[in-house]
């Protein structure tokens, strides 16, 4: 296993937003040992942020992408972290992340969502995105579930959004980011081909 | 689904898909929200929807 691990030393992934989801994957990236990642976020770090957030209270009011190449570093100096203190649109995502091998979407927002997902199915085709879909609130463990649709994977519930009465918490949005770093894993280390077998659609 | 081949919007219509945001694929292809009216479902096809929820 660890020779196997050896192969994310050469690999580099891309994270689109450094939130509850982004900087939860990106340090269990960066524990497993991955060469690189390419980190993007626009946003500082708040004192709310930090019920689910990888960062610390002497890190409020900093920068998110410079924070959380700060809590990389202390966890594992030998990844190579790119960051990008930039608001993403389709131009950034084609320009930041063209040297990765995969993608990690990782924004609060859903029509972010779909523009990331739009952006590399159209523009990088040869490259898997893994996107995360309903995690707010608590409990129900078993309805995260990761789905496959050709070179893009859905974690999460797909069903819970966030509101005031379900906010996104530690436990369950630190699992979805736990399934994205999982995922990538298993893509990277097992060799997974862009073509395979697509999940059903079982809803229709 | 047998006959007349429905587009895109009409079969989300029919599904009673009404959520906002949502990655749509046929055939691994993914279709973009400003041709779900031109692009039709065949005999055949193999359509897959997922729903883009806020959170993260």
């Amino acid at each position: 296993m660890q020779s196997k691990l050896e192969k994310l030393k050469g690999t580099c992934v891309g994270i689109a937003g450094c939130g509850g989801l982004g900087s939860n994957c990106a340090m269990a990236l960066a524990r497993v040992g991955v060469g690189s990642l390419v980190i993007a976020d626009f946003d500082v770090v708040t004192r709310e942020n930090l019920n689910r957030q990888y960062y610390f209270l002497d890190q409020v009011g900093q920068k998110k992408v410079l924070a959380l190449r700060d809590n990389i570093a202390r966890v594992n100096p030998d990844v190579a972290v790119e960051a990008h203190d930039l608001r993403l649109g389709p131009d950034e995502v084609v320009h930041i992340f063209k040297n990765c091998t995969l993608i990690i979407e990782a924004f609060d927002r859903a029509d972010m969502k779909l523009m990331i997902i739009e952006t590399v199915s159209e523009r990088f085709p040869d490259k898997f995105i893994i996107a995360a879909s309903g995690l707010a609130g608590y409990g129900e463990n078993n309805a995260l579930r990761t789905r496959r649709l050709g070179s893009l994977f859905i974690c999460g519930d797909e069903t819970r959004e966030v509101s005031p009465e379900m906010p996104p918490l530690a436990p369950r949005v630190g699992i979805v980011a736990a399934m994205q770093a999982n995922q990538a894993l298993e893509i990277i280390l097992d060799d997974l081909a862009l073509v395979g077998d697509d999940d059903a659609w079982d809803e229709l | 689904m047998a006959g007349e081949s429905i587009s895109v919007r009409e079969l989300l219509t029919m599904m009673k898909f009404t959520f906002p945001l949502i990655v749509i694929k046929i055939n691994g292809q993914l279709i973009k929200k400003e041709d779900y009216e031109r692009v039709f479902i065949g005999d055949g096809d193999a359509v897959e929807a997922i729903h883009l929820i806020s959170g993260g």
